[in-house]
């Protein structure tokens, strides 16, 4: 695999993982939602928080639809699974979210086992699935 | 709010981000490598094959869904918790839906795999 293939890999893990801290430090500004609040549930799409976890979703959105172009689904999860024990870090650096040891042992096996998956083939898909390519 | 009103809310994330991801992966194995599509044709044509095809589309659909799932389960719960609970078992439910739906080769290594993100989930619903 090429080291453009890696870079966008890496795209799709720290992306996937800036954009969701921005989205619950936002969603701490509106607070739980009920069924008093629902309505105003669109109103949080312009808390910045949100906004900017949004616009690192797209980043993560089209890095992730160029690594499907290429590889398998079950290969593209796993291969970005780095991005949890990110997720875990910014959570408890920047949300001070309180992480107990078990956490850490789940996101540590989460981590170990989807590597497994990252050192087999990244494309396993038969011929027959790809035939229709430009054919949309 | 109850810890199952958050688990609901992640099973709602998984099933409707599956879809999405099961759609949308099929969509680019259809439209080939983008980035050698981007060399030959530029930016603009990608974009353009990219929206014009209806199965991307409705997983874009899902993929929204799956979003307002995550932003309300979010109100709910830690994120520290949602986010890997929902991301593994969306990896298991992936596994299963790319083997039936995308005839993906989901080998011993990728079951094993399997076993061990279930094994972290189950950690972190403690």
């Amino acid at each position: 695999m090429s080291f453009r293939k890696y870079l966008v890999l890496a795209a799709v893990a720290i992306f996937g993982a800036c954009g969701d801290v921005c989205l619950a430090r936002g969603m701490r500004d509106f607070g739980a939602v009920t069924r008093n609040n629902w309505h105003q549930l669109l109103s949080v799409l312009l808390n910045p928080w949100i906004g900017g976890g949004i616009c690192l979703l797209i980043g993560f959105f089209c890095s992730y639809m160029t690594a499907l172009s290429w590889a398998d689904l079950t290969y593209v999860l796993p291969a970005t699974a780095i991005s949890y024990v990110l997720m875990a870090f910014l959570a408890r650096s920047f949300l001070h979210e309180n992480i107990p040891t078990s956490h850490w042992l789940g996101i540590g096996l989460i981590t170990v086992g989807v590597g497994l998956v990252a050192m087999g083939p990244s494309l396993t898909a038969p011929p027959e699935a790809k035939s229709a390519r430009n054919g949309a | 709010m109850t810890a199952a009103a958050g688990w609901l809310g992640v099973a709602s994330i998984v099933l409707s981000a599956t879809t999405g991801d099961v759609l949308q992966s099929g969509a680019m194995k259809q439209l080939g490598d983008l980035g050698e599509i981007r060399q030959t044709h530029g930016l603009l044509e990608v974009v353009r094959r990219v929206v014009s095809n209806r199965r991307f589309m409705l997983g874009l659909f899902f993929m929204a869904v799956a979003f307002f799932s995550l932003l309300v389960t979010l109100s709910w719960a830690d994120l520290s918790v949602v986010g890997p609970a929902s991301a593994s078992l969306t990896f298991i439910a992936n596994a299963i839906a790319a083997r039936i739906f995308l005839k993906e080769h989901v080998d011993y290594r990728r079951w094993v795999a399997a076993v061990f993100v279930a094994g972290g989930v189950a950690l972190l619903a403690r």
